[in-house]
């Protein structure tokens, strides 16, 4: 059943445009793929001597609120996940990620975009497993 | 510092900017939003369809336009991703990652823009870079071994 009460193409399509324009700005100016999950990794590892732009990257992400709230208040979202919930999804996703290289930015967008293999593969598993999850979570 | 430098690093924080406002504005942001796109069998909301569609949109041509780019407007190499094999970490890696989305509906690009707004957020960027950290001990490990 496909709930239509809260469909939202036309925003969820437009937020899509920015994103990618987003992907292909990091692209031509630093030669990276845009890539959260990588970004976020490659901190982590001692041998990588190119920190500076990963970390204006993050700031530019976190600060984002703040200058969407000039023009007008954050819609207003409800999480109702339990503590421990959070915590056991976010080492899964932070583990998966890196095994897998790739989240939904760097496979699902910047990947896709470039029509590689590896990540439509990885799109589809990830995506497949969030279903799977969510149909399991219906039982609890 | 040069100025080629110096604009690339500014260029990457506006791209984290833009980023970060396309995620707000698709309400990819939205975990219940997230977990409704996710409930395929149950009362599906098909929106966030529409930001890979949005994205890849305009992903597509201009990424292979790029493509025969080797140099970045500041003349920095492009680092084109190399890996083609499809292994076993690929695809573990990417089921460990899909079971976790679906669990909270956070992935890593949402939860750092709602970092400063939602102690859940928060709560979930910590225990990302702990999934983060544990990776770099078991790659570690594997490394060492062979």
């Amino acid at each position: 059943m496909v709930d239509l009460t809260e469909f939202t193409p036309f925003s969820s399509f437009v937020g899509g445009i920015i994103i990618g324009l987003a992907a292909v700005l990091l692209l031509l100016t630093n030669g990276r793929i845009a890539g959260i999950s990588g970004i976020i990794g490659g901190l982590l590892q001692k041998k990588s001597n190119d920190q500076v732009w990963r970390i204006v990257f993050i700031l530019g992400l976190v600060l984002s609120p703040f200058l969407y709230t000039i023009f007008q208040p954050l819609p207003p979202l409800s999480i109702q996940t339990p503590t421990p919930i959070i915590i056991i999804a976010g080492v899964l996703v932070g583990f998966g990620t890196r095994l897998g290289s790739g989240c939904t930015s760097g496979h699902g967008i910047c990947g896709l975009s470039r029509l590689s293999g590896r990540s439509f593969i990885a799109t589809f598993v990830f995506m497949l497993a969030g279903f799977i999850t969510v149909y399991i979570k219906h039982f609890f | 510092m040069n100025t080629a430098h110096f604009m690339a690093l500014l260029f990457s924080f506006i791209s984290g900017l833009i980023f970060g406002l396309g995620l707000i504005v698709s309400a990819m942001i939205n975990p219940q939003k997230v977990i409704s796109f996710l409930d395929l069998f149950g009362k599906w909301d098909p929106s966030l369809a529409f930001v890979m569609l949005g994205a890849i949109f305009v992903g597509l041509p201009l990424f292979t336009l790029s493509k025969k780019k080797s140099r970045t407007w500041f003349n920095q190499p492009i680092f084109w991703p190399s890996l083609t094999k499809v292994d076993t970490k690929l695809i573990a890696g990417s089921a460990l990652f899909g079971i976790g989305w679906g669990l909270a509906g956070f992935c890593p690009g949402p939860a750092l823009v709602l970092v400063t707004q939602y102690k859940e957020a928060l709560l979930f960027t910590v225990s990302l870079l702990m999934g983060m950290a544990l990776f770099e001990l078991y790659d570690h490990h594997l490394s060492r071994k062979k």
